[in-house]
């Protein structure tokens, strides 16, 4: 008594939010009956296996055949095909370009090419996503990539016009399109701590900040490529750590704003020493961005000159706070240091990065 | 020249890569009319392509306005080879043609192909200049509105009803003709469709033709279907209900009182000119003449007709006709009959009326007819199929002359054909209508407020009998009317309408299913013929006891929307009936279910047979307290009753040998037991009551019914949801037994309601209404049910409405004030009123006696073996009938539906779409909103075929994408005529072949419907037609060109 077809189709598309996010989890049609079944929904209605399998089926079939318009989603808006709800259209969206941020950690700052995509059955073992989710994620990240490579204009906005996402997540495919151009060192074990979402912040800073878009918004890649004439420069901040006067000078400004406020007991010589080890370690990322290099290992030079030092004296998230500000403000006083605005421009970005990624 | 049609060209969009090199597609466009084609420039590399062609002007005859359909062909530019064809529209231009409806159809259109789908979609404009006036143009019937509904349409009002209107077209089927082996499946497939569109409208304005004779200029309850009768042809049919619409002011009600014309010269006029019956049905002789051909010997006939409660043998030939020459009581009642008779069939395809048009109900009406497709086609010459249905039509209106009635309504036509045998069914309900409507009375929906004066209350009118009692055409129980205590009843009514909007019920109504598999044995020509018009008697008795099981099983004494489909296979016969059980008050309540053991002896079965009676009378409990039938006065009237009550003294029977045709009368009842027994003397008998009981009432929350509404729910909202859903079971096991292939087609059925349940159940409360089921066997052992739907919402709870939409939940909460007080009425009146009601009424008693006891038996007699071979063809038919009583007007229809609180929910959700929303309903309404425009009749008939089944994701894959097509043509074609929903839709075909050892598959979809403009109920202005605005715009671009 096999069933040799069975069909449902409703004149608006009928479809479960739950089905939907397991058939995006990548589970076969038979496992995803069974969580189905488990998860008790069904209980109150009294469903038996066949039922629940011939549903399951047809919102399979359903996803399949919207599968190809939803890697265009402006055309799921006036295809005639089937009737979607706008609301229901927004939700098959979002979701289907949602992704994990597990996954999406492993492949931040990869080349979205081929090989990557090879490997991602290692990383489905690892993340514990499965391979289907996992290659729909990564298809994703490459088609966004691909067309918002070539559109003039913000990335944030190009990507929620061609993709029609909320502004949330796409900020965070601009992030990950930030991080896979510019291929940002995001893997190293000293790094693993960070989340998608604290990398997914400092990117919108960066874009923000140190972008071609950042003060000129009608070039290509504007949003994508770092302002080469900023990075350029970023060189002339050596001043800072060079020039023993204001160095100097700079250090007890500090000192004196800084006097007493910090809730962390450090010796003075302490301090000291640490101010010296920081401040060199921060002017001198600034003044290696030009090397393509260095941009790469821009995160974890954060981590190992900034922020490992600090937690090895345990500062609290909110000295931290308190002691970048005065450092970035004290410089301001400084008579003959010149490059203030380029100083901020600086300053603002890593400021706010190294407050996201400083866990306590 | 009295007409031009122009087409413009304007764009496309996501359209296929054709050219693989670039990606990219240099696409052009035929547009072909008739004979003359015209071509667009080629839009070089785009998959948007902006042609903004010139208008392309046809000149052409308005004959071919209506049959021909405007044919979009897409193709791409291939300077090397030739060009490819990327896909095709088929527009129907038939809309265009009446001054009302749309004037322009404009939008995009689905671009399809009948191998890869819809590739891609088409902007097109086309427009119609009429010249001339077109009734000079007698082989043209432009102007001539069809309508699928199967009721008045709203907003207009029906001056003259005239009756039946059939035709039908018969061709050559292009897929087997001998050029088919050389052409592509592209071409054939593509040659069908076209001809199927070129058939359909030939038809159509066939039909037109003979409205126009009879002066009408409508066609309501249009049915139009298909035979693919293989070598021997393509046959396109169409029965409807001529009539003369006037349209409505929008607003005002239809306050024209419908008395002004005396009645007796009601209906000389609209049937004079119309045609006079060749076989005025004094003549029965002219019946044989079809038949005299060559096909005679091969065919045999038999004919009895059964009803329920009783199976009784009704004389084919002569011996019917003696009986209904009586019974005409009134005046009224000859008046009308005069009028109908002048008509050749007084048939309606219409199922619901205006109160006050039915006057009483008969009982079903149906026969059928076995026939062998003749071998040699002969296309000239349809003469042999007009012949059949006019034989079976003969039939059906001698069934109804049975039963004292002069018409049939709710009457519809339909064929189960395999190989060479096809089965030709017709049913109907036998009626008697105010003859005030067959000349110029009004017949409108729209005026629920129209009450008539009548000699019996419309709530339970109806059902009082039409036959006379001394002469009834079969045993039935006859009680007086519970509602008006004059007139008789019987004690089950089954009908092919929907419930009438006055009857009074009590409780909901109920989806009942009665279904039946019987295998038969392989054969050929004649014997097979024979042996299956051997089974289908059986097939039909088999069913109605189910039926009649199941209505008692749900204390529920009526059945409205009868529809019994029996669809024959190489080995198997299978019969399904589906039909809504309600709670008539004006009927006696039905008694219980009583089993009785034929060996008392025996202690276990006692035990057992204890067992099951506890089961069905928990679940009689259960069901009446689900459709919470609590029929006001039920003790009283049989304590207190003064009429003979006679409760249901009868009993099953369940073996057919039983009734032999030796028997005159057989007299099976105990004469003593009150309920309804179910005898359990064989394993069969315990298997079906297994099966009774084992039909799952939905869950709660949710009701369903084949009606337009469900009896007893009113508080519609607006939210609905469509759907088509088709299952395909292959019997593994070759020898299966009845009972077992029974099981399993029972299974199926219930399988896949329950699958509708959980699939809707974010709906609820909902109500699953026209369901509509019809099965197959398109291959040997491959069972196929094909089902469509609309799930609509209610709201369960009145109190939760918004405070603004108060206004519009009175009306629904003072009807049942009204019921309430209507309930209250009835009990004192039968009470204090039951004495002297049986004085007062003018029907005599006592002599009847012995006519009741006669009658108290289910069985009476059934005459199997009732050949007459002289006549050329196998029928059967079958009728049924019964009684009820009723209270006051808990009713369910339109206008009360519409008047419905709503919720936002769907309208909501749809608000930013760019792609404008078109709703799709069975139903002829839409809950929550008026209908303000009917702008064209659909009627579509698609193919698709595939040679990558397995890539498509099998035939399940296969299938879903083209429903989901089809729905998609009919939604472009309704927004591009201006509308914004389809009422009345149906899927009249779905044909499926497949071959998956040679990965191909092959589906044929026909549907219809009727696109309207539809505004919420509390809007001022049309909502959602964003093709309406399209249409002013592109009337302004066609004022600059």
């Amino acid at each position: 008594m096999a069933v040799e077809l069975d069909v449902f189709v409703g004149n608006t598309i009928i479809m479960s939010e739950e089905v939907y996010q397991l058939w995006l989890d990548g589970y076969t049609v038979n496992d995803a009956v069974k969580v189905r079944m488990e998860g008790g929904v069904l209980d109150e209605f009294d469903a038996k296996v066949d039922v629940v399998l011939s549903d399951t089926m047809d919102q399979y079939r359903t996803f399949q055949m919207c599968e190809r318009l939803l890697h265009s989603p402006t055309k799921l808006a006036n295809q005639l095909l089937f009737q979607i709800p706008p609301h229901r259209q927004a939700t098959l969206i979002e979701r289907y370009y949602a992704f994990d941020d597990v996954f999406v950690r492993e492949v931040l700052g990869k080349k979205l090419s081929k090989g990557t995509k090879k490997d991602l059955d290692d990383i489905s073992a690892k993340t514990g996503v499965m391979l289907k989710s996992c290659r729909r994620q990564f298809d994703n990240f490459k088609r966004v990539f691909k067309v918002v490579e070539e559109l003039k204009g913000p990335l944030v906005e190009n990507i929620r016009q061609h993709f029609l996402l909320s502004d949330k997540l796409a900020r965070d495919y601009a992030a990950i399109v930030f991080f896979a151009n510019n291929r940002f060192e995001t893997g190293k074990r000293k790094l693993q701590y960070l989340t998608f979402q604290d990398l997914a912040f400092c990117a919108g800073q960066l874009i923000n900040n140190w972008t071609v878009g950042a003060v000129d918004n009608m070039v290509e890649d504007m949003d994508v490529d770092l302002d080469k004439d900023f990075l350029q420069e970023l060189k002339e901040l050596k001043v800072l750590i060079t020039d023993k006067d204001l160095l100097d000078q700079h250090k007890r400004y500090k000192h004196l704003c800084l006097d007493g406020k910090l809730s962390t007991l450090f010796g003075k010589q302490r301090l000291l020493m640490r101010w010296r080890l920081i401040s060199r370690g921060l002017v001198n990322i600034a003044t290696k961005l030009t090397n393509t290099k260095d941009v790469r290992d821009f995160f974890i030079d954060l981590v190992e000159k900034f922020i490992e030092p600090c937690r090895s004296d345990h500062w609290t998230a909110a000295d931290m706070k308190l002691y970048l500000t005065h450092y970035t403000n004290s410089a301001h006083i400084l008579d003959t240091f010149k490059y203030q605005v380029v100083w901020d421009r600086y300053m603002g970005v890593i400021k706010s990065c190294i407050f996201k990624m400083y866990h306590d | 020249m009295p007409g031009k049609l122009k087409a413009k060209i304007v764009a496309g969009r996501h359209l296929p890569v054709m050219d693989r090199a670039s990606d990219l597609t240099d696409a052009f466009v035929e547009v072909k009319f008739g004979n003359t084609t015209f071509k667009t420039d080629v839009y070089p590399k785009s998959l948007n392509p902006q042609w903004n062609s010139e208008w392309f002007k046809f000149e052409v005859d308005d004959e071919d306005l209506q049959d021909e359909p405007l044919q979009i062909t897409v193709l791409d530019h291939d300077t090397y080879s030739a060009n490819d064809a990327i896909g095709k529209v088929y527009i129907d231009i038939d809309p265009l043609l009446y001054s009302e409806a749309a004037s322009v159809i404009s939008g995009w259109f689905p671009i399809y192909d009948t191998i890869h789908g819809i590739r891609g979609e088409i902007n097109v404009l086309v427009k119609v200049e009429l010249f001339n006036d077109l009734n000079r143009f007698r082989q043209s019937s432009c102007g001539v509105k069809f309508f699928c509904t199967t009721s008045i349409p709203k907003g207009y009002r029906a001056a003259i009803v005239h009756g039946f209107v059939e035709e039908l077209v018969v061709n050559e089927d292009p897929e087997y003709q001998w050029i088919d082996r050389i052409r592509t499946p592209r071409a054939s497939n593509e040659a069908r469709q076209r001809l199927i569109f070129l058939m359909s409208g030939e038809l159509q304005r066939k039909i037109g033709l003979k409205v126009l004779e009879m002066g009408g200029n409508a066609v309501v309850g249009y049915l139009q279907c298909f035979d693919l009768e293989g070598e021997s042809g393509l046959v396109v049919r169409a029965i409807g209900t001529a009539c003369t619409l006037e349209k409505l002011s929008s607003g005002s009600g239809t306050h024209t009182h419908p008395n002004t014309a005396p009645a007796s010269n009601a209906c000389n006029s609209p049937s004079k000119d119309g045609k006079e019956s060749p076989l005025a049905h004094g003549c029965r002789s002219t019946h044989n003449s079809p038949v005299h051909s060559a096909c005679s010997s091969q065919r045999l006939s038999q004919n009895f007709s059964v009803s329920v409660p009783t199976l009784i043998f009704t004389g084919m030939g002569s011996g019917s006709m003696g009986k209904d020459a009586g019974p005409l009581k009134t005046l009224l009642r000859q008046q009308t009959q005069t009028a109908l008779e002048q008509r050749e069939f007084p048939f309606f395809t219409l199922t619901s009326f205006p109160s006050g048009f039915l006057l009483h109900v008969g009982g079903v009406v149906s026969a059928r007819s076995v026939k062998l497709l003749d071998r040699i086609h002969n296309p000239d010459e349809p003469e042999t199929r007009d012949a059949w249905w006019e034989e079976i039509r003969q039939e059906i209106k001698s069934h109804a002359k049975a039963l004292g009635c002069h018409a049939v309504v709710g009457y519809s036509e339909s064929t189960s054909i395999c190989e060479e045998v096809c089965i030709l069914s017709a049913s109907g309900t036998a009626a008697i209508l105010n003859p005030r409507y067959m000349r110029e009375g009004c017949l409108d929906l729209g005026g629920s407020d129209q009450r008539f004066e009548d000699p019996s209350p419309s709530s339970c009118g109806f059902c009082h009998i039409p036959y006379d009692e001394l002469n009834m055409p079969f045993p039935a129980q006859l009680t007086y009317c519970f509602h008006c205590r004059r007139q008789k009843v019987p004690d089950v009514l089954f009908t092919t309408i929907d419930l009438p909007s006055d009857a009074a019920i009590a409780g909901k109504g109920c989806f009942i299913q009665a279904r039946l598999c019987r295998l038969k044995k392989k054969g050929q020509g004649e014997a097979n013929a024979t042996a299956i018009s051997n089974q289908l008697p059986f097939m039909e008795y088999e069913l109605h006891t189910q039926l009649m099981n199941k209505l008692k099983l749900r204390s529920m004494n009526a059945l409205f929307g009868l529809r019994i489909q029996i669809s024959v296979g190489e080995n198997m016969l299978l019969g399904l009936a589906s039909a809504t059980g309600v709670y008539l008050t004006a009927l006696p309540a039905p008694g219980g279910i009583q089993i009785a053991g034929k060996t008392p002896g025996d202690l276990n079965t006692e035990q057992h047979i204890l067992n099951i009676q506890k089961r069905i009378n928990d679940t009689i409990a259960k069901n009446k307290e689900f459709y919470e039938v609590n029929p006001p006065d039920l003790t009283e009237e049989v304590v207190g009753s003064p009429i003979p009550e006679p409760r249901l003294r009868s009993r099953l029977f369940r073996s057919h040998s039983e009734s032999s045709d030796e028997l005159s009368e057989l007299d099976l009842s105990h004469g003593k037991k009150d309920a309804f027994v179910l005898e359990v003397d064989d394993t069969d008998a315990v298997e079906d009551i297994h099966s009774l009981l084992t039909d799952a009432s939905p869950p709660k929350g949710f009701y369903s019914c084949n009606t337009e509404t469900m009896p007893g729910i009113y508080n519609w909202t607006s939210a609905l949801q469509m759907f088509t859903s088709v299952r395909v079971l292959r019997l593994s096991n070759a020898n299966l037994s009845n009972q077992a292939l029974n099981k399993v087609f029972t299974d199926l059925c219930e399988n896949l309601l329950k699958s509708f349940y959980f699939k809707l159940r974010s709906m609820i409360p909902c109500c699953l209404s026209h369901l509509v089921f019809s099965v197959a066997v398109p291959e040997e052992d491959l069972i196929q049910v094909a089902v469509t739907a609309v799930a609509m919402t209610f709201d369960k709870d009145q109190t939760q409405e918004k405070p603004a939409e108060k206004p519009i939940t009175k009306g629904c909460s003072e009807a049942e004030d009204q019921l309430q007080f209507s309930l209250e009425l009835c009990t004192d009146s039968s009470s204090i009123n039951s004495q002297s009601s049986s004085k007062n009424s003018g029907v005599p008693e006592s002599s009847h006696l012995s006519t009741r006891d006669r009658c108290s038996t289910w069985l009476e007699l059934l005459r199997l073996k009732a050949h007459t071979i002289r006549r050329g063809s196998v029928k059967t038919s079958r009728r049924t009938q019964s009684l009820a009583h009723s209270v006051s007007s808990l009713e369910h229809s339109s206008p009360l539906t519409e008047g419905r609180s709503r919720s936002l929910r769907s309208s909501r959700s749809f608000g930013g779409s760019s792609v404008s929303v078109v709703k799709m309903t069975p139903l002829s309404f839409l809950p929550g909103t008026r209908i303000v425009k009917y702008v064209g009749i659909i009627n579509m008939f698609f193919i698709r075929e595939t040679t990558s089944l397995r890539e498509e994701g099998g035939v399940s894959g296969f299938l879903h994408s083209f429903v989901a097509e089809v729905f998609a043509m009919v939604r472009a074609h309704v927004a591009a005529l201006g509308g914004n929903a389809v009422v009345s839709y149906s899927m009249k075909d779905c044909v499926l072949m497949e071959n998956p050892n040679k990965n191909q598959c092959q589906c044929l979809i026909n549907v219809s419907g009727d696109a309207v403009i539809y505004i919420r109920e509390t809007d001022q202005e049309v909502t959602g037609s964003t093709a309406n605005i399209g249409l002013s715009c592109t009337s302004s671009a066609d004022g600059a060109t």
